[in-house]
């Protein structure tokens, strides 16, 4: 069905068409209740014993234009998400939707159309590109595998390419081996970008690069979306980064979305605990403030395991306000504030949503002595 | 224990004004070349710099300008059929390159110690935590094994890890990530070394755990008065835990100096590109990060003159192209302040005050 387009492909988005879809863009990516369990199996039957609930129920949508940050420390499942919205992975439950299309179980055959639109760029520009292809057979992949042949012949737009991302097209017959870091990220993005996608999902497109590099990277990635219109997906775990790269932001915490916000509301006035622990632990570049005692918040211990996630709210077990009801009951993700959606009984710099509850328990009650300060603070400035 | 109190009662080394006094590790014009088929690889290439007790030196710079090799050669963990050492390192009045191996040997673990990037390969798989642990200690102490196992239990505990009697007998992979690192900094200062050297140590964690981690290694240093240096491609990071920083580019320092005076009046262009390249989570959002240019450079054939000069938007503006052709010495811009560039005191104060600062 699609042979007839498969002639002229990249090009026509020219301007900048979607540059500021911001809160009320069309909505390009839904995503409802997805859930993805890998079975653990043991025995001589293999039979399951378990499951890891890598990624447990999450909704969000991402809108045409925008880039939607994806935080959370290593283990929250974001990975996992990254891969299940491009359906590199198959979802256990839930569904994804692509331009209204319903995607959560087609087919490998049937994905193929779709896969011209949403494209990856991954974390380790070192294992992501095959040793022993050269760039210009790397970068020509999607073509050769999508049947597309564009304007002007392969070559040239695979060129056009590599110059886009501040390449030099003559590189065009080199391997992988004779580029540094940077510049194999970039050859990544290339790929991505050769049929033109709509949406780009990056997984720590930046994180293996040295700081001088990644600002590059960051600032390539910027250009691209302003002028090809392209909507990211950005996963990372480097919080200053995100802030710089996202519109809205999504933190994960075992599986689940805690808070998805527009930047400036997630920075300036996180609502959940966990955020707001996260952006503490960020260090700052100034030794001036090391004098003044920082309101860091120390969490305590490693995040639990997603074989077993606690009861209720699953940041019970680390969190310094959690009561009786965070132990039993799993808070929903609401709107606090338009535009923040928040999944959090006591959250902070809002209204408490569940008043009646005010027994801390007992680690709850340790952990805010460690503090040094009652519960309630608010805002750090 | 006693020795432990006594460490931990001495003074945290008020020693911010002047060189001379009390330093402990002292490194004068290390060289480290390694030959290989393509050619002389110079790694390390005349770095200078001095570490006192109870101090922190942050050591900053991109992979490959010599950061790691630095401490290796500290350290004496280069093979010398391999590498080509020169320089001196004083460690507490003695020179360690010219001696025997033996003697440096004897150093290491229990003098000066190291803390690696991935305790997950620096590790080994095979022996339990403890084991290593014990090993570490009955190198360096002539005890039993028991006693080296209270010992090793005894570590584990002053690092934060739970019910460390039980997991003394797990083995790496028993443990997450953080809890391998502290492990791992628990091998490291079972023999209350005077020197410890953190390699990365934060770099693989996430920011929750390596707020713990810092905490932890600060937490040691004010109780044990060590010296540390700390290795590291994060500002963030050096910033919060350096006394003093050693910028580094192309086997070379670039500038060094008190880590306040390095963040609020960098004299170098590379340090203004490292701060420029980093968005920051305490300034409003920019739209546009500054990067460096280019590419760091080959250590084989580094660019003559100024290693930096292809990167530096302000190559052109010393006279005669002195840039390309001479190479910068260090000299004194402040107290205690030093940078190697051509460019006059007057020019990179108004450059940074009028051009850089204001973007970032």
């Amino acid at each position: 069905m699609s042979d007839e387009k498969a002639v002229s492909i990249p090009q026509q988005s020219g301007g900048t068409q979607a540059k500021d879809a911001g809160a009320d863009g069309e909505i390009l990516l839904k995503v409802t209740g997805l859930q993805k369990h890998f079975p653990i199996r043991k025995g001589l039957l293999q039979r399951q014993t378990g499951a890891v609930r890598a990624v447990d129920g999450i909704d969000f949508e991402v809108r045409k234009g925008e880039t939607l940050g994806v935080v959370g420390e290593s283990g929250c499942g974001k990975s996992t998400m990254g891969r299940l919205i491009t359906r590199l992975l198959e979802p256990t439950a839930g569904t994804v939707e692509f331009e209204g299309r319903d995607i959560t179980h087609l087919s490998t055959g049937a994905l193929r159309p779709m896969r011209r639109d949403v494209q990856m760029i991954f974390q380790d520009p070192y294992s992501s590109l095959n040793p022993r292809h050269t760039i210009g057979t790397i970068v020509s992949a999607p073509f050769r595998l999508q049947g597309v042949t564009p304007e002007g012949g392969v070559k040239k737009e695979v060129q056009r390419l590599l110059s886009v991302v501040g390449l030099n097209p003559e590189h065009y017959n080199r391997y992988p081996h004779e580029f540094s870091g940077g510049q194999r990220q970039r050859i990544g993005i290339a790929r991505a970008l050769a049929l033109n996608p709509k949406l780009v999902v990056a997984d720590e497109p930046v994180s293996a690069l040295d700081v001088s590099i990644q600002a590059q990277v960051v600032n390539l990635l910027d250009d691209l979306q302003e002028e090809l219109g392209l909507t990211y997906v950005i996963i990372a775990h480097d919080l200053s980064v995100v802030r710089h790269v996202s519109d809205r932001i999504a933190v994960m915490y075992l599986g689940k979305i805690v808070e998805l916000a527009d930047r400036n509301a997630l920075y300036k006035a996180p609502m959940h605990p966990y955020t707001k622990a996260l952006l503490s632990a960020v260090p700052i570049p100034d030794p001036k403030r090391r004098k003044v005692k920082s309101e860091r918040i120390l969490l305590k211990g490693d995040v639990p395991s997603p074989i077993s996630p606690p009861s209720g709210c699953r940041f019970h077990t680390r969190c310094w306000k959690a009561t009786q009801i965070c132990r039993t009951t799993e808070p929903p993700l609401l709107e606090l504030r338009p535009g923040q959606r928040v999944a959090c009984h006591h959250p902070e710099n809002s209204e408490d949503q569940a008043p009646q509850d005010t027994e801390l328990l007992t680690e709850a009650r340790q952990a805010a002595a460690e503090l040094g300060k009652s519960s309630d603070t608010s805002s750090d400035k | 224990m006693s020795k432990l109190e006594k460490a931990a009662l001495g003074e945290p080394a008020p020693l911010a004004q002047s060189d001379a006094d009390d330093v402990f590790l002292s490194v004068r014009d290390l060289r480290i070349h390694f030959d290989t088929d393509d050619g002389l690889v110079k790694s390390v290439d005349g770095v200078s710099f001095d570490v006192a007790r109870g101090r922190t030196l942050g050591i900053v710079g991109e992979s490959g300008s010599g950061k790691s090799v630095t401490s290796l050669g500290v350290m004496g963990l280069h093979r010398s059929a391999r590498a080509k050492v020169s320089g001196e390192v004083w460690l507490d009045g003695q020179e360690l390159i010219g001696a025997h191996p033996d003697e440096v040997r004897r150093l290491r673990g229990r003098k000066m110690a190291m803390i690696f990037q991935d305790p997950l390969s620096a590790m080994h798989p095979y022996y339990t935590v403890g084991h290593q642990i014990v090993e570490a200690y009955r190198v360096h102490h002539d005890v039993s094994k028991k006693i080296a196992k209270q010992r090793a239990v005894e570590m584990l505990d002053r690092v934060g890890i739970p019910e460390p009697g039980k997991r003394v007998d797990s083995y790496p992979h028993e443990f997450s990530g953080g809890m391998r690192q502290r492990a791992m900094i628990a091998m490291a200062l079972v023999n209350n070394p005077e020197l410890l050297i953190a390699d990365e140590p934060t770099t693989a964690l996430d920011v929750t755990v390596q707020a713990q981690i810092l905490d932890l290694i600060r937490d040691l240093q004010k109780e044990f008065g060590s010296a540390v240096i700390m290795i590291t491609h994060d500002l963030g990071v050096v910033a919060e835990m350096a006394d003093d920083l050693l910028v580094m580019y192309g086997g070379r320092c670039v500038e060094r100096g008190p880590a306040e005076a390095v963040f609020s009046e960098p004299r170098h262009p590379y340090t203004w590109g490292l701060l420029g390249s980093m968005p920051r989570l305490d300034r409003d959002e920019t739209d546009r990060l500054i990067p460096v240019k280019g590419q760091p450079p080959s250590l084989i054939n580094l660019p003559p003159g100024c290693a930096f000069n292809p990167r530096c938007p302000y190559a052109d503006i010393p006279k005669d192209d002195v840039t390309r052709t001479v190479r910068p010495e260090l000299t004194e811009v402040g107290s205690r302040h030093w940078a190697a560039c051509h460019m006059s005191q007057e020019q990179r104060e108004r450059i940074w005050t009028e051009e850089i600062a204001p973007k970032l």
